[in-house]
């Protein structure tokens, strides 16, 4: 082979690789055709409906969240006047607050229609908010960058497609739909080491994170026998039976240990 | 000037030039060089698995939808830092390494020399292309370990380059009495550089699967000296320690063959081979830290660097072993038919011998 030749050869492949690699921008997998959660086709009737209501506690001392070093990012520090550390375990008088509550199993017979109304999920003073939430299959989710500093927004899913989504500029958004329920999905920023966040995701609209008091409400349920279910992101999971009648409403409550944390 | 034999026979065979006036020092310090920057790039590497930086720029080859290099300085924070500084000093080990093949080409007369530039130029080339597709399909295991292992054997053909473009390789360490061959010698090292570079691949899948921490304690495995349960990571994890053993086992028995077989050592063997024993000592060290400081990101990253390290020192050791099998000491010259009006090595081509590999 000539010298000559070589080098062509070279550039010709340099060039084709720029080529290929410019072509792609997105790299998330294309969204199915937009529908309706799935289910059995039966439709929810309003005048039946009842509510389950409950209290997450927590069992002894919570462990010490983790202190955030925000060093890496001037902005960040910037932005955040006072210590920071994670909201794992959101503790007061015994309740458990970011605990993700939902129907389990029970409305198989129910289908659910797509709700349009768009769900936030906001980085802001290099953080997520908020830190647990849920949204339906094919809910519109809007990833919202109110810093004045880039992140990348990295969802790690099994059942649905991965994304990781560069917000350069203050004021991005970007807007995702999950196509398969999966209950969780976590975020992360690979740019800020310490920012994380986790969605459920679900065919039907019961479920609820719980507030710093600890309670949780699931209204609007059609009689039948249900598993509920509470998801911590350390402490794992707990489950209830709980069978509700005609607009009846029942409790379903959990109690969390430190000891159940998981790492 | 032609890669391939010459198309005619030369007119004339002129008097051969001593072998040091293939010496080209330019040349081999810039190979040294290049395989120095080489280095900074497997720590830069290194540094972005260690700190979970592989995906804070969720694009290539740009940049947050920057051309790579005017990304601003300001925008390198947190994980960028990391991904960005990998992607640049990248960028600079690919040009140089341009910049080396094409200085091969024109300026080496052997053969060989100029493809092993054009190989390097293609390895470079692929391990940015690796580098570019682990960071668009989510960091798989695959990918990432293949470009950890592309990125030792690119380090390895630059350590290579500068080996075979020094003084002493091209007149074949004749400034010592003692004999260079050594066929015991050459066995061994041959087989250590192998396990060595087994070894890396193995640590490279145990850091791209998460398995670092696997077995969490040392050097006692779950309390014992034998896990006491067993899970793919926990294998990987386990096989890496093995490694170490084996490795460790290599490196001591090529000290062995080297000072106590074969009569007295040779220098170009005894240096290099004092180094790969204290850089195994240092990797041991390194690794066992890796795992009592859970992964901290400067002992992990460090643990990459000596790994290769330990890797081209034994190259080089296996390498020197071989030079006899690489022609006679006093090289021979003849011109290339292709007609040339540049320096002295240049225009001339090796005897067959040399550009064979076939021993005098």
């Amino acid at each position: 082979m000539r010298l000559r030749s070589m080098w062509v050869s070279a550039l010709g492949l340099a060039l084709a690789v720029s080529v290929v690699a410019c072509g792609g921008g997105s790299k998330e997998t294309a969204a199915p055709a937009e529908s309706a959660a799935s289910g059995g086709g039966q439709k929810v009737d309003p005048a039946t409906a009842g509510d389950i209501n409950g209290v997450v506690a927590f069992e002894g001392t919570a462990p010490k969240n983790e202190p955030i070093k925000m060093n890496a990012d001037p902005v960040c520090v910037k932005e955040n006047t006072t210590p920071q550390e994670q909201e794992t375990y959101e503790v007061a008088d015994g309740k458990l607050a970011n605990v993700f509550v939902y129907v389990k199993d029970g409305l198989s017979a129910y289908s659910f229609d797509t709700p349009t109304a768009v769900v936030t999920i906001d980085q802001k003073n290099c953080r997520y908010h908020p830190h647990v939430f849920g949204v339906m299959v094919n809910q519109p989710l809007e990833i919202l960058n109110s810093d004045p500093t880039l992140h990348n927004i990295h969802a790690l899913p099994k059942g649905n497609a991965e994304f990781n989504n560069g917000q350069p500029i203050q004021g991005m958004k970007t807007e995702h739909k999950f196509t398969a329920k999966e209950v969780m999905v976590p975020f992360k920023c690979d740019v800020h080491g310490w920012m994380n966040a986790y969605v459920g995701v679900l065919e039907h609209p019961y479920f609820q994170v719980t507030s710093k008091d600890g309670k949780f409400t699931l209204k609007g349920l059609p009689p039948g026998t249900y598993t509920i279910e509470a998801w911590h992101e350390k402490l794992g999971t707990q489950e209830v039976k709980v069978t509700l009648g005609a607009k009846e409403t029942k409790d379903a409550n959990f109690s969390f240990k430190a000891a159940a944390a998981t790492d | 000037m032609a890669f391939g034999p010459a198309r005619s026979a030369p007119p004339a065979v002129p008097a051969a030039p001593a072998p040091s006036a293939l010496v080209n020092s330019p040349l081999h310090r810039f190979a040294t060089f290049v395989a120095g920057c080489t280095v900074l790039l497997v720590l830069a590497g290194s540094l972005v698995t260690s700190t979970g930086s592989g995906l804070s720029v969720p694009d290539w080859p740009t940049t947050y939808g920057w051309n790579m290099f005017s990304f601003p300085p300001s925008k390198w924070v947190g994980g960028i830092l990391y991904e960005h500084g990998h992607r640049l000093i990248a960028s600079t080990v690919g040009f140089l390494t341009i910049v080396l093949a094409a200085w091969l080409a024109f300026a080496d007369p052997r053969r060989w020399m100029k493809w092993l530039g054009a190989g390097a130029l293609g390895a470079v080339i692929a391990q940015g292309v690796l580098g570019g597709l682990t960071v668009l399909f989510f960091l798989p295991a695959s990918i990432s370990t293949a470009h950890a292992g592309l990125a030792e054997i690119f380090f390895c053909m630059t350590v290579a380059i500068a080996l075979f473009t020094s003084p002493g390789w091209i007149e074949g360490y004749v400034d010592h009495p003692d004999s260079l061959d050594h066929p015991a010698l050459r066995r061994v090292a041959t087989i250590t550089t192998a396990l060595v570079y087994t070894q890396i691949l193995i640590g490279a899948t145990m850091r791209h699967t998460g398995a670092g921490l696997a077995i969490p304690d040392f050097p006692l495995m779950f309390g014992h000296v034998w896990p006491t349960h067993w899970d793919p990571k926990i294998a990987i994890h386990f096989a890496h320690r093995a490694g170490a053993l084996v490795v460790t086992m290599a490196v001591a028995a090529t000290a062995f063959t080297l000072w106590f077989r074969g009569g007295r050592p040779h220098v170009a063997y005894t240096r290099p081979a004092a180094l790969l024993i204290a850089l195994v000592l240092v990797q041991i060290t390194l690794g066992a830290l890796t795992v009592l400081s859970g992964l901290y990101v400067w002992i992990n990253s460090l643990h990459v660097v000596c790994g290769a390290l330990v890797l081209t020192t034994s190259l080089v050791l296996t390498l020197r072993t071989w030079r006899t099998k690489f022609g006679t000491q006093a090289v021979r010259l003849r011109p290339d038919a292709t007609p040339s009006a540049a320096g002295p090595t240049r225009g001339v081509r090796l005897q067959p011998d040399e550009t064979t590999g076939a021993r005098a």
